[in-house]
């Protein structure tokens, strides 16, 4: 089964690695200290996460009144940001899970990485309706649990509560297919460590894990089953943000196509800052043999088809906006392309419809450059998909007496740069402590149509 | 008791599963096999039952499910009812979603956990590394020298054609 000779099969490990090769090459980075663009990548990550930490403390100091916000426009920044980094997360879920399921091979080099990203965006996007809360130190009140107020509980029937239930099980799951998955590559870490401190600590989050078969034969059915749980997770939550707006009645909100058209879009942005990182790690760590064209390529069709998608729901929308004869979602989408932020709006369609377009040719598939760019216009394009969804929809709602406009502050500013801080100073922080590419599973596939180059048959 | 354990060290994930094979064939007590990564079809050659842990999985979504289908109707219906936009006190569709995600929270948590409990696995818990390198690129089997007539000699035949790279025989004290 590891093996497939085929020549129609692309290689998924190139230049020739044995199995103790691939072990060091993973964790050679961990032996030695940090090098000077980590640092410098670090220093810059750590004063975004300063900023956004300072912005933060000074609006629950002061009220949420530091915020652009006001009495037409109460979500804005901060729900497009949570929309956003949830967004990322889902990626890294699709490729953990649902390529598993899909016996696409090529997900074992960057599945890991990609499980990261989904845990660290996860983090950043629970910050943003905590501290939205206004008074961050009661968010506890969103679990229901026995109180002296009755005991009043939570109402079960508002999509705010499902979004609670829905993030917090998504953050538990998506670190527990992680950790798992860690296991056994924390069990090859502990036994290549040389210094004291290492051993333990490696040791310790091991579990004392041995490499049994009896162990590995459990550990598969395990991950089968934790992927077959969270590819429907992954789609429920993206689709109970969406039911954020959906069961809402703000036109432009109160559609049916949301919750597709928000997990294709989710699954598109995450994909582009996979690619963003990987890119990155691919060049900095020298992970070219394990993080080959080919996987770059193969997200790259990733993003083609989801954009597709994106790009479809955002000419149904219109359309369905047309249809309807309801003059307020037409008013709605006319105003979405031609109000006072129809510029958001063309900056949305030419990043997530026009940018991807490149990718149909196989030459910018495999230009590492053209595809780091255009993972980065992906990302600001998703971003503003979001703010556009919000935005315009609440600026102008049904009572033009109610009309207002929205101008971010210094602090909503900060807070969302202090959120990209706070992604990559865990990243960074991750590729300095843990293995970054899943040691076992691409030795899994090492031989995948490598017609018997490095086999000892 | 103590028993008399044979180590024998590959290099391949093909040589393993051979010789995993044909030690079966030729009816050996295998202990266990130890490898880098999970090898397909090893656990067969093996000859370890299917695990049972997807019913486990199973068992605790369904409980998950039902614990929190109750949780919502009883809250919203019995302890203390609000009329909510006057929709009925029991609005089933309503409670679909976090039902969903408790049954998913459940299962999935509750099959880690169950794992790494039948696995003997525990955080801080001591190896034992049968051989060094096999977190690495050494695949090792495991044969129990059950009796007298357990010949090394004969062992070492079998597996020769699979590039053995060492054989190491150990007393296991229990």
């Amino acid at each position: 089964m590891a093996e497939v000779y085929s020549t129609l099969r692309t290689p998924l490990v190139l230049d020739n690695k044995s199995y103790s090769d691939i072990t060091r090459d993973v964790c050679e980075t961990l032996d030695h200290r940090p090098s000077t663009a980590w640092w410098a990548a670090f220093i810059v990550s750590f004063s975004l996460l300063v900023i956004g930490a300072v912005a933060i403390a000074y609006q629950i100091a002061t009220g949420v009144g530091v915020w652009g916000l006001n009495n037409t426009i109460g979500w804005a920044f901060d729900i497009t940001n949570f929309v956003f980094w949830i967004g990322i997360g889902h990626a890294g879920t699709l490729i953990s899970a649902i390529l598993f399921l899909f016996r696409q091979k090529w997900r074992t080099s960057v599945n890991r990485s990609a499980e990261a990203m989904t845990i660290f965006a996860v983090i950043c996007a629970g910050i943003f309706p905590i501290i939205h809360t206004g008074r961050p130190w009661f968010a506890f009140w969103l679990i229901p649990y026995p109180n002296f107020r009755g005991p009043l509980w939570i109402n079960f029937r508002s999509p705010l509560v499902w979004d609670m239930f829905a993030i917090s099980c998504y953050f538990t799951i998506s670190f527990v297919f992680w950790f798992t998955g860690l296991v056994p590559d924390l069990a090859t870490l502990r036994d290549r460590a040389t210094s004291k401190i290492k051993k333990k600590i490696y040791g310790f989050l091991s579990f004392g894990w041995d490499g049994s078969n009896r162990t590995w034969h459990r550990y598969e059915k395990v991950y089968l089953l934790l992927a077959g749980l969270a590819t429907p997770l992954v789609v429920s939550v993206h689709t109970i943000v969406s039911w954020d707006f959906a069961t809402s009645v703000i036109p432009g909100w109160h559609t049916t196509i949301l919750p597709p058209y928000f997990v294709a879009g989710a699954v598109f942005s995450g994909f582009a800052m996979v690619l963003t990182l990987m890119l990155i790690v691919r060049r900095v760590l020298h992970f070219e043999s394990y993080i080959t064209l080919h996987h770059i390529e193969q997200m790259c069709k990733v993003i083609i088809a989801t954009g597709g998608i994106v790009g479809l729901a955002y000419a149904t929308e219109l359309f369905v906006a047309y249809y309807s004869g309801n003059e307020y979602e037409r008013f709605a989408f006319i105003n979405r392309a031609l109000g006072p932020y129809g510029w958001t709006y063309w900056i949305m369609v030419s990043c997530n419809i026009l940018a991807p377009q490149l990718f149909w040719f196989k030459k910018l598939r495999r230009n590492v450059a053209v595809v780091f760019v255009v993972s980065i216009i992906i990302n600001v394009g998703m971003w503003f998909e979001r703010f556009v969804i919000i935005m315009t929809s609440l600026t102008r709602d049904f009572l033009p007496a109610s009309w207002s406009a929205f101008t971010p502050t210094i602090i909503d500013i900060a807070t969302l740069v202090g959120s990209f801080g706070l992604f990559f100073t865990l990243f960074l922080l991750f590729s300095r402590l843990l293995p970054m590419i899943s040691i076992g599973e691409v030795k899994n596939v090492l031989h995948y149509a490598n017609n018997g180059k490095g086999d000892k048959k | 008791m103590s028993r008399r354990l044979l180590v024998n060290v590959f290099q391949s994930d093909q040589d393993i599963l051979n010789a995993t094979k044909a030690a079966r064939e030729n009816g050996y007590t295998i202990v266990d096999a130890y490898t880098p990564y999970a090898v397909h079809g090893l656990d067969k050659a093996m000859g370890i039952r299917p695990t049972r842990i997807g019913w486990i999985c199973l068992g605790l979504g369904l409980l998950g499910a039902a614990a929190k289908l109750w949780f919502q109707i009883w809250t919203s219906a019995f302890d203390w009812p609000v009329n909510v936009g006057g929709k009925p006190l029991t609005s089933l569709p309503a409670f679909v979603p976090v039902t969903f995600e408790v049954t998913v929270l459940f299962a999935g948590v509750g099959t880690v956990v169950a794992f790494f409990l039948v696995s003997r696995l525990l955080p801080g818990k001591r190896p034992k590394v049968v051989y060094e390198g096999v977190t690495n690129d050494k695949f090792v089997l495991v044969l129990a020298e059950e009796d007298a007539s357990f010949d090394v000699e004969k062992v070492e035949k079998l597996f020769a054609p699979f590039h053995m790279v060492k054989m190491e025989e150990r007393v296991e004290e229990d």
